[in-house]
């Protein structure tokens, strides 16, 4: 089907007025969970999941969708106004744009980032829409060696090569892992790891353990160093447009972060940090005002931020045409598809072409909503992060222990909550990435019954693992990966040297 | 948390030979290596091509145990990163908070009691000596969710003695 076509089709099922409604309602709930301190969009997904579990499957995603593009504009927001970003990606724009707010140009900083994240979310998702249908026509010919191949990539990628230690992060993978094996194999019907408890027989459920490491982890972790001096909140002084001059500066690093964000998100390599920092290393060196950075440069909240929105719309492409999550909040979003029994790839294109399109369209309707809601409500969402911090995080863990009561309320279950918490904590404590241990529960079944699929087709050769071109490359480029911060110790410290 | 106010706030720890923390960390993989190892020894093997069920628990348990050794190594070299102090009273309070929640849902107590109290003993844990207040607000709040969830959206959240008088 044209793309055109597909997408008007797409966009006809996406402004239907029920389904207008669901967008509104996930951009506002999006924004809302999002805006508070510590909550990424991975956990604003996690913890919404439960709230869509009764909607019909088109409706629930296009709220996801508004939830998911929600919670990038919310996370900006805390970044900008209390230096408390919820997630790495944010972090970029914490620098300048935190400064913006000391400074009294708090205002113009929410805007930049408004704005940019709206250019940058709409011509990402235009890259999306014409990206997806060349890469499902490549992906149909894939068989389950190269998908095999494909998530050894991320994996690798996920994990080791960019983040601080690659033995840390391949440590927190491996336990994901270890989790994905839990319960009955799909294959055989045999019980793995379930240890005579029949609640473990149906796994590890994937939002249990989001809303654990993240939710109950992170209030953990910010109560134990209670003693560090608190973040202040910034009020939002001033004029809340930007002026001529901002306008100037800001256009190009909009423009350039967009370039930085969607194709490495594209990519499967794992997150928006590396765009946002490129971006925000690339803005400082052009800046034609270098004595700013550092002290509130609107070109640090610019770029970072466009770069943060067109990589979350990078990181769709694999999700929807591959069925491959590169992030944590793309994890999230691919257990949200699988809670109506649904697995994004190629056949889902071909099979539910309106659910797919509808998507796509809603996202462009959901950028375009946050754009109208958040400029003008700014202060509504300031007020929610002027809670109490005892009542703030009482609240959010009472809604995350919630999800999981709803969702199956027994004692095992709960047990497994609160000890994925104390993980969480732990992992924080001692500086384990995160986003690993949900990639490789979710991915790691799928993974290991592409590759039984594979190994059963070739007699149980595994040479047909290097027979394929493609899982061959793939493989090679798993290991170069999996090597390369080895021999260059450097090459995953550039985001140390930046700050 | 940005790095910079990571690395201001507090004294770099001293450079040690040997971390604790990490010797236990690389121990507690190994002994789930060895876990994966048994579950896996006790599968039968009935696939006739490829790879039955239990060759991939030992896959993992590989890379676990090369992650042990990993782990190992960085914690006699003494590389890991510097840590903050922490304050354990809050830690132990939530998580006292969790045990109470679930020991009020296993028990019949239902929802609105267990997040109350996981509600209270959260906002104790950062700082409120309010407890009566608290929990007055804490019941509001868990009632209004309970209603709004059970009535509005129809999932089905357990009920215990304060849940039947709605």
């Amino acid at each position: 089907m044209d793309t055109f076509a597909a997408l008007a089709h797409g966009m006809a099922v996406a402004m239907q007025p029920m389904n207008l409604l669901y967008a509104l309602i996930g951009v506002f709930l999006g924004t809302a969970v999002g805006v508070l301190p510590g909550i990424g969009p991975a956990l604003t997904v996690a913890l919404l999941l439960p709230v869509t579990y009764k909607l019909d499957p088109g409706g629930s995603l296009i709220m996801f969708a508004g939830i998911y593009y929600g919670g990038m504009y919310g996370g900006s927001t805390t970044a900008i106004l209390i230096n408390t970003p919820g997630e790495s990606a944010s972090m970029a724009t914490a620098l300048e744009g935190n400064k913006m707010a000391k400074a009294g140009r708090g205002g113009p900083a929410l805007a930049t980032s408004a704005i940019g994240s709206f250019v940058a979310g709409t011509i990402a998702t235009i890259g999306l829409a014409f990206l997806a249908p060349w890469l499902v026509d490549f992906a149909v010919r894939f068989g389950p060696e190269d998908y095999f191949a494909l998530m050894c990539v991320a994996f690798v990628t996920v994990s080791a090569t960019f983040g601080d230690s690659p033995v840390r992060g391949l440590t927190s993978l491996f336990i994901g892992l270890t989790l994905g094996l839990v319960g009955i194999d799909k294959l055989t019907g045999q019980a793995r790891l379930a240890f005579g408890i029949p609640e473990l027989l149906d796994g590890v459920e994937v939002t249990t353990l989001a809303v654990g490491l993240f939710a109950v982890g992170e209030a953990l972790y910010v109560a134990s160093r209670r003693h560090h001096a608190e973040e202040k909140l910034e009020p939002v002084r001033g004029s809340l447009w930007m002026t001529r001059e901002d306008w100037r500066r800001s256009w190009k690093p909009w423009l350039r972060g967009t370039l930085f964000g969607f194709p490495i998100g594209a990519l499967p390599a794992g997150g928006a940090e590396i765009p946002t920092f490129l971006s925000y290393s690339t803005e400082r060196r052009l800046t034609k005002h270098p004595e700013e950075f550092g002290k509130g440069a609107i070109e640090g909240v610019a770029g970072p931020e466009a770069a943060n929105n067109a990589s979350a719309a990078g990181t769709l492409v694999p999700l929807l045409t591959l069925g491959l999550p590169t992030s944590a909040t793309a994890a999230m979003m691919l257990a949200g598809f699988q809670q109506y029994g649904l697995n994004p790839g190629p056949l889902l294109f071909a099979e539910r072409p309106d659910l797919v399109w509808g998507l796509i369209a809603s996202l462009f309707i959901a950028n375009g909503m946050l754009l109208v809601l958040n400029l003008p409500l700014v202060g509504l969402w300031v007020r929610l992060l002027a809670i109490p911090q005892p009542w703030l995080y009482a609240g959010i863990l009472v809604f995350a222990t919630m999800g999981t009561i709803a969702a199956k309320p027994s004692v095992v279950e709960l047990s497994m909550l609160a000890a994925f918490g104390v993980m969480g904590f732990l992992m924080r404590r001692f500086d384990f990435p995160i986003a690993p241990v949900v990639i490789g529960l979710i991915l790691g079944p799928i993974a290991e019954s592409q590759l039984r699929r594979a190994l059963a087709i070739s007699l149980g050769d595994p040479m047909v693992l290097l027979q394929s071109p493609m899982s061959a490359t793939l493989l090679g480029i798993a290991l170069i990966a999996l090597l390369a911060p080895f021999v260059l110790r450097g090459l995953g410290r550039f985001k140390a040297n930046e700050d | 948390m940005t790095p910079d106010t990571a690395s201001e706030n507090l004294p770099r720890a001293p450079v040690r030979r040997l971390d604790r923390v990490g010797v236990v960390i690389a121990a507690a993989l190994a002994v789930l290596a060895a876990v994966l190892v048994w579950d896996a020894s006790k599968l039968p093997s009935t696939t006739m091509y490829g790879m039955g069920p239990e060759a991939m628990p030992v896959v993992i348990a590989i890379g676990l145990v090369i992650l042990a050794v990993g782990n190992l190594i960085d914690a006699l070299r003494g590389n890991l990163p510097p840590r903050e102090s922490m304050d354990p009273m809050p830690v132990w309070l939530i998580i006292g908070g969790l045990a109470l929640l679930i020991g009020i849902i296993g028990f019949g107590g239902g929802f609105i009691l267990a997040t109350s109290a996981l509600f209270v003993t959260t906002s104790a844990a950062f700082g409120r000596r309010a407890v009566l207040a608290d929990s007055a607000i804490a019941l509001v709040i868990t009632t209004l969710i309970y209603l709004a969830f059970d009535k509005l959206l129809t999932l089905s959240l357990p009920a215990g003695p304060l849940e039947r008088l709605l």
